[in-house]
């Protein structure tokens, strides 16, 4: 499916747009710079160090994309709040002068979607996983609540969801002008609603969450399910990766290597055990211990992917 | 509507909202303690023996994963008596009795591990009851957040499909025929809290939980479970017991649609390796 002719912004609309925003964020801009480099022609990311969501960091821990094309422009995820996705939005805005038009969102978390409504607007589409309605309606209620614990409630203030208004069945194909982005819908893997974004024009993958480098993966719908999303990943001909969080890949697929073998790691340990008969609260204790210092944030994490990891592999 | 005892109603969670809007302790402030309420409303104030005997509960300090938590009790009856009942209480909970597990008068359980939701820093209770009536309490302090608004399905085609399907794990090779014996019942069931709202429509997701297992060895109940929403997505219980030389293992499930399931296992013969 392609899908063009969406509505282009007038100059004016854009400007208007802008001016109110840029006085709403005038402020919070001056505290915090927002990096935006261009890591090859056209595509621009924005990528903040691993950290968990806090209101010094306003939510801004997941990597964000901007892909430039001839007519229009694509995002990739918006940041965890809303001032976030307005610093994104203006530093866009001071490299091209050509319009939002699709908003595309990774998956379902919070810190990659939060921002969305920074770009709302007429003509900008809001692109997901055919699932991410439903895992949005699942989920919002915790995540406000918990979003509202880690930001604060002046972060959260105006805060409202966007859904999405075009969804990805399979594989669809956006055309920015002289310049096309292959959207793919994937099996349940990070998440049950994962897609990805593929720059025909540099080979760029952008991955979303489906990888991690540098933060410990974060296993929330099926690690069976990513293990084979992975291979199918990594077939994929891609000069340059983004990871979803840590630092982009120019020798892909061998920047899957890492989760790769945490991944292993964890589900040989805990097989083991099971195997064994040993209980979870047990085997959630060491299982993946190897790996502790090969990632940030593992004992934010791992516990976690540990204790889902040993319910889904107790079925095996 | 069905027609719910009182314990059965602070099981159900939202039926007990709507049954006795006294019972919204999620809704207290937090410096109040929720548990002489529920001595009252669960117990009937029946006097309680604190114990590091008749009952132990086994918990994290911290929970892992505030959605599926594992926690165990560990049961050894007073002399001359036997335990009938163990009720699992969660405190601050939205419904804080997770699950009251009716002991098989021949089983001689003495060891029942599950998983369940915490929904914030609360103490917890695990009360015995035995034949003569005695109460006897356990009690553990637990940290963790969110476990019960959690997005309980994490995948949700897979878990439809599966919904009802039963795995019963055999752990060790039984030596003789009257050695205790463990098992694990695991149940595929999203046992979906209500919790969850949508923020469009504003339609709580409701609620659909498992509300009845039974776990048999021949015609002999091990262990029965009356279950709530602060038992974990895929209910899961694992027992220690006395075999009485059945050879199958039957497991009958409810849940909160009247959907019922049933599966039955050959039992490993002492002597055999386990699966």
């Amino acid at each position: 499916m392609v899908c063009n002719g969406a509505t282009v912004l007038s100059r004016r609309t854009l400007l208007t747009g802008l001016t109110a925003l840029a006085g709403i964020t005038q402020r919070a801009a001056a505290e915090t710079p927002f990096a935006l480099r261009e890591i090859a022609p056209g595509i621009h990311v924005h990528l903040p160090k691993p950290a968990l969501v806090a209101a010094a960091n306003q939510g801004d821990i997941a990597n964000l994309g901007l892909i430039v094309g001839d007519a229009a422009c694509a995002v990739v995820d918006t940041g965890g709040s809303i001032a976030v996705g307005e610093k994104f939005h203006q530093a866009i805005a001071v490299i091209t002068s050509k319009p939002v038009r699709y908003v595309i969102n990774t998956h379902t978390h919070p810190d990659h979607l939060f921002g969305n409504a920074a770009f709302q607007g007429a003509g900008t589409e809001f692109v997901g996983h055919h699932n991410l309605p439903r895992a949005l309606a699942s989920r919002q209620e915790h995540y406000l609540v918990s979003f509202r614990q880690q930001l604060g409630e002046s972060l959260m203030a105006n805060f409202r969801f966007v859904p999405p208004t075009v969804l990805v069945q399979d594989e669809m194909i956006l055309d920015l002008g002289n310049r096309r982005i292959v959207l793919r819908a994937w099996p349940a893997a990070h998440t049950d609603c994962d897609l990805t974004v593929f720059d025909e024009a540099t080979k760029t993958l952008f991955t979303g969450d489906l990888v991690f480098r540098e933060h410990v993966p974060v296993v929330d719908a099926t690690l069976l399910g990513w293990l084979q999303v992975m291979d199918g990943l990594s077939a994929i001909k891609a000069n340059l990766m983004i990871p979803g969080h840590g630092a982009p890949d120019e020798t892909w697929p061998d920047g899957l290597l890492a989760q790769r073998a945490y991944f292993e790691s964890l589900a040989s340990d805990l097989r083991k055990d099971i195997q064994e008969g040993v209980g979870m609260s047990e085997a959630i204790e060491t299982a993946a211990a190897s790996e502790r210092g090969n990632w940030q944030l593992f004992d934010e994490y791992n516990g976690r992917n540990a204790s889902e990891a040993f319910k889904e592999l107790e079925w095996e | 509507m069905l027609k719910m005892s009182r314990r059965q109603s602070l099981v159900l969670g939202f039926s007990a909202v709507a049954v006795s809007p006294g019972a919204i302790w999620a809704a207290a402030p937090v410096a109040d303690d929720p548990w002489p309420g529920l001595v009252t409303d669960v117990f009937s104030d029946t006097a309680m023996q604190r114990t590091d005997s008749v009952v132990i509960m086994e918990a994290p300090y911290r929970s892992l994963d505030a959605a599926l938590t594992p926690l165990t009790v560990n049961l050894s009856p007073p002399a001359g008596d036997a335990i009938k009942t163990v009720t699992l209480v969660v405190d601050r909970n939205p419904a804080p009795v997770a699950a009251v597990f009716r002991l098989g008068e021949t089983a001689d359980v003495s060891r029942i591990e599950t998983r369940i939701r915490v929904n914030e820093n609360t103490a917890m209770h695990a009360v015995a009851e035995t034949v003569s009536g005695k109460l006897y309490v356990s009690e553990k302090f637990i940290k963790a957040a969110g476990g019960c608004s959690a997005p309980s399905i994490k995948n949700q085609d897979e878990a439809v499909a599966s919904l009802g399907k039963m795995k019963l794990r055999q752990f060790g090779a039984p030596t003789s025929a009257s050695a205790p014996r463990e098992v694990q019942l695991q149940i595929r069931h999203p046992n979906n809290s209500g919790f969850q709202v949508d923020q469009v429509t504003h339609y709580y997701i409701p609620a659909r939980f498992v509300s009845d297992i039974k776990l048999w060895q021949g015609e002999d109940l091990i262990v029965g479970i009356e279950g709530g929403i602060s038992l974990s997505e895929d209910p899961t219980v694992r027992v220690t017991f006395r075999h009485n030389g059945a050879k199958s293992f039957r497991a009958d499930i409810l849940d909160t649609d009247q959907a019922a399931f049933s599966a039955s296992w050959d039992a490993i013969p002492p002597g055999s390796s386990a699966s």
